[in-house]
């Protein structure tokens, strides 16, 4: 470790770049050694400590250390190492603060932890200089937000608020790393309302948190198109199978657009309904009262009892909108359309037992 | 990331947070970088005898801590942060993005502000944010099925979230409010006056939690269930013991006296799995699931029961089964007799008279609503039968 926080440091106060040999000798921990054999473990060595350093982001530059060799050398520019200062007010590191908060999923809440350190190692001015000014860093801004501080004028807005997004499917970390890493993936799903289970073979494009659930949008090999997977439904481990480049995303991938287009736009219908008074508050919402007055002579005026109101409410599936009027049970008479009154009194009919088609005959 | 690249990137973003925070303590560094205190003095053991090529004394990083300050008096090269890995990158940018996209929600310009600075600072680093999205948008509903309620915040129709800012107000000034809320458990409308303590979002959803002076206790209250929202002259005082309650584990938790509850699904309602706090499940025969959950109310259960029809059994208990019967025999007499036939109904037919109908509903008592499961709905999801507000 030392090893490679001086190799780090050595290359940044180089100007020019260092070849190996050279590093070699200048930072300490590295035995460059004299035979072939210590030589070799010496370079294999420093190839693994490159790797190290690219891994965590430093930027290694190379190019020729002198023009009287043709030896490989490095170097790190500091203007490319450094986190640009953000100059962030204290209400805007408040948000971000707020902002590295959202995961509770550990596979984002660490990097999003360290970015918001590396934003507080990076002292943010507070512009005006108000009380206490000077400076300000991320973690202290909301500290004092959520104190009320003087520090947190204008940031009460996003007082008391705390938003947190979780992953407790199992094919999260997977997926999320596929797509970070361009790899293709193989999993089991099964599909809502089957039972068997199929081995998928796909291109990741994007993860998706939608309605507090996570898809994953991609390219179905096997199927050649464009699918979207619940994660909750992966039967099983994900496994990366590809090279890590190997997926390219489109450039006009609308992930939001592709995941909350799942449903086939339908044909919207209005239903009219007589709701029992005082009940049924959720239907209510949304619906609209029927006057009776308002019916054309020509209609039949609906027959319904009396102490139910009339309402008009749209829906687009009859099956679903079905399975909702029925939950709630005598409370709501369905008076069309007709097939959304014989799917609820399906349903009804199912729920009733075999002792209810007994007593209808 | 290997732990040798997680220490390395620690001990480089250590030295520049450090400078930025001279004289901290040990214990609030280590809170800071999430490691116990003896792993911090270990990292700055570590780089005290770190430095440039040389070695001499002034090559070194200079650092001490005595007593429980620390400080950095030469960090070398060492002053300024790392840039923002991709990892990092893409993390704070999808979250920043998040929340700026939340419609109506109060204090976006200062993270829109924000956004605007990290993503010019983060360069390449930020390339894979657009394959990472959380979609947060506003509790559903608060807009289109608020424009017959006059309470709400603003009272022009379609206005974008009004509930939302009404109660990011009452947060920040600390005022009371008075809420319509409709108790979904029980089907039932309430008004009470509530102390506002939080604005969450928990798997999705959208709740306010606060002091609730009808129930006297903590309660959440799901922003989609709110029927208006008017800002009280009064200033919020929740008494000091009003405690948030803990919602690490879902929103839901099951209570004491709650009742085990055992469903056996057919292949099409499976999905009821996804969406109900089910604490078992089991694969039956066929492609049925048998899902265990335990409920305080039984009402939301009656509906969900009656709703899935065929598609479902109820094993236990032999009362909620029961009751489920009683309901669908009584809905379907309001149909009349040609409905409990095999024949097909027709529309403005044999429709009854009512005296035939017996008065139903109005079984709501007066429990409080806050432990509700989190997800009573039907499938909304798109991998679901559909996205629409149907069953919602």
């Amino acid at each position: 470790m030392e090893r490679l926080l001086n190799l780090t440091m050595c290359l940044m106060a180089t100007s020019r770049f260092l070849a190996v040999s050279e590093l070699g000798e200048l930072v300490e921990g590295y035995e460059p050694g004299v035979t072939a054999e210590e030589q070799d473990a010496f370079r294999r060595m420093f190839e693994r400590d490159k790797a190290y350093l690219r891994e965590i982001g430093i930027p290694l530059e190379t190019g020729r250390g002198s023009v009287f060799s043709d030896e490989v050398g490095y170097r790190i520019h500091r203007g490319d190492y450094a986190l640009p200062d953000l100059a962030l007010a204290p209400d805007e590191a408040a948000a971000l603060a707020l902002a590295g908060s959202l995961w509770s999923v550990a596979a984002l809440a660490g990097p999003a932890a360290s970015a918001l350190r590396k934003l507080a190692a990076s002292g943010v001015s507070a512009p005006g200089g108000g009380e206490g000014g000077g400076t300000v860093t991320v973690g202290e801004a909301r500290r004092d937000a959520d104190a009320g501080g003087a520090a947190a004028v204008g940031l009460g807005m996003l007082d008391g608020f705390e938003p947190r997004v979780d992953a407790a499917e199992p094919a999260f970390e997977a997926c999320l790393a596929a797509v970070q890493t361009g790899r293709v993936i193989r999993f089991p799903y099964r599909k809502v309302g089957d039972a068997e289970v199929v081995e998928r073979h796909v291109e990741p494009w994007g993860v998706l948190s939608w309605r507090g659930r996570w898809y994953l949008v991609g390219h179905d090999l096997r199927r050649g198109a464009e699918r979207v997977f619940r994660l909750s439904r992966v039967a099983g481990a994900v496994r990366l199978v590809g090279p890590a480049g190997a997926v390219v995303v489109p450039a006009d991938v609308d992930l939001s657009a592709m995941v909350s287009a799942q449903a086939p736009a339908e044909r919207v219908r209005t239903a009219t309904l007589a709701v029992r008074q005082g009940t049924c508050h959720a239907l209510r919402r949304g619906a609209q009262a029927v006057s009776t007055g308002c019916i054309p002579p020509a209609r039949p005026r609906p027959v319904f009892p009396a102490d139910m109101d009339l309402l008009e409410r749209t829906f687009t599936d009859t099956e679903r909108f079905a399975r909702w009027i029925v939950g709630s049970g005598p409370d709501v008479l369905v008076l069309d359309p007709p097939e959304l009154r014989t799917a609820v009194i399906d349903r009804l009919r199912a729920a009733a037992g075999p002792a209810a088609e007994g007593e209808g005959r | 990331m290997s732990s040798a690249t997680e220490r390395l990137s620690r001990l480089l973003a250590l030295v520049p947070w450090l400078r930025a925070h001279p004289g901290v303590s040990l214990a609030d560094a280590a809170a800071t970088f999430g490691i116990i205190q003896g792993q911090l003095r270990n990292d700055l053991d570590l780089l005290f005898v770190c430095g440039l090529p040389g070695g001499a004394p002034g090559d070194l990083i200079d650092l001490s801590y005595s007593g429980d300050q620390i400080t950095v008096a030469d960090p070398q090269t060492l002053d300024r942060p790392l840039r923002l890995s991709v990892d990092e990158a893409t993390a704070l940018l999808v979250a920043a993005r998040a929340l700026a996209d939340i419609p109506g929600l109060a204090g976006r310009d200062a993270l829109d502000r924000a956004l605007e600075k990290l993503e010019r600072a983060v360069g390449s680093s930020g390339r894979l944010a657009g394959q990472v999205r959380v979609s947060l948008d506003a509790a559903p509903g608060t807009t289109a099925a608020r424009t017959s309620t006059s309470e709400a915040g603003a009272s022009e129709a379609g206005e974008p979230e009004p509930v939302l800012a009404v109660l990011q107000e009452a947060l920040r000034d600390r005022r009371r409010v008075h809420l319509r809320y409709l108790v979904w458990s029980r089907d039932e409308l309430t008004e009470r006056d509530v102390d506002p303590m939080r604005l969450l979002v928990r798997e999705g959803r959208w709740y306010l939690e606060g002091w609730c002076h009808r129930a006297e206790a903590v309660r959440l209250f799901r922003l989609d269930r709110l029927d208006g929202v008017r800002l009280l002259d009064v200033a919020a005082d929740p008494p000091p013991d009003a405690v948030s309650r803990e919602v690490g584990d879902g929103v839901y938790q099951p209570g004491p006296g709650d009742v085990r509850v055992v469903l056996e699904l057919a292949p099409p309602a499976r999905w009821v799995a996804d969406y109900y706090p089910v604490t078992d499940a089991r694969e039956l025969g066929g492609g049925g699931l048998e899902v265990t959950l335990y409920a305080g109310e039984t009402t939301w259960l009656h509906r969900l029961v009656l709703g899935l029809g065929a598609d479902v059994r109820v094993a236990a208990p032999a009362a909620l089964a029961e009751e489920v019967r009683r309901l669908a025999r009584r809905a379907l007499a309001a149909y009349g007799p040609s409905a409990h036939g095999p024949a097909v109904d027709e529309p403005g037919r044999a429709l009854p008279r009512a005296a035939t109908v017996a008065a139903g509903g109005g079984d709501a008592t007066g429990t409080t609503g806050a432990g509700e499961p989190a997800g009573p709905g039907g499938p909304g999801g798109p991998g679901g039968a559909g996205a629409s507000a149907d069953g919602r």
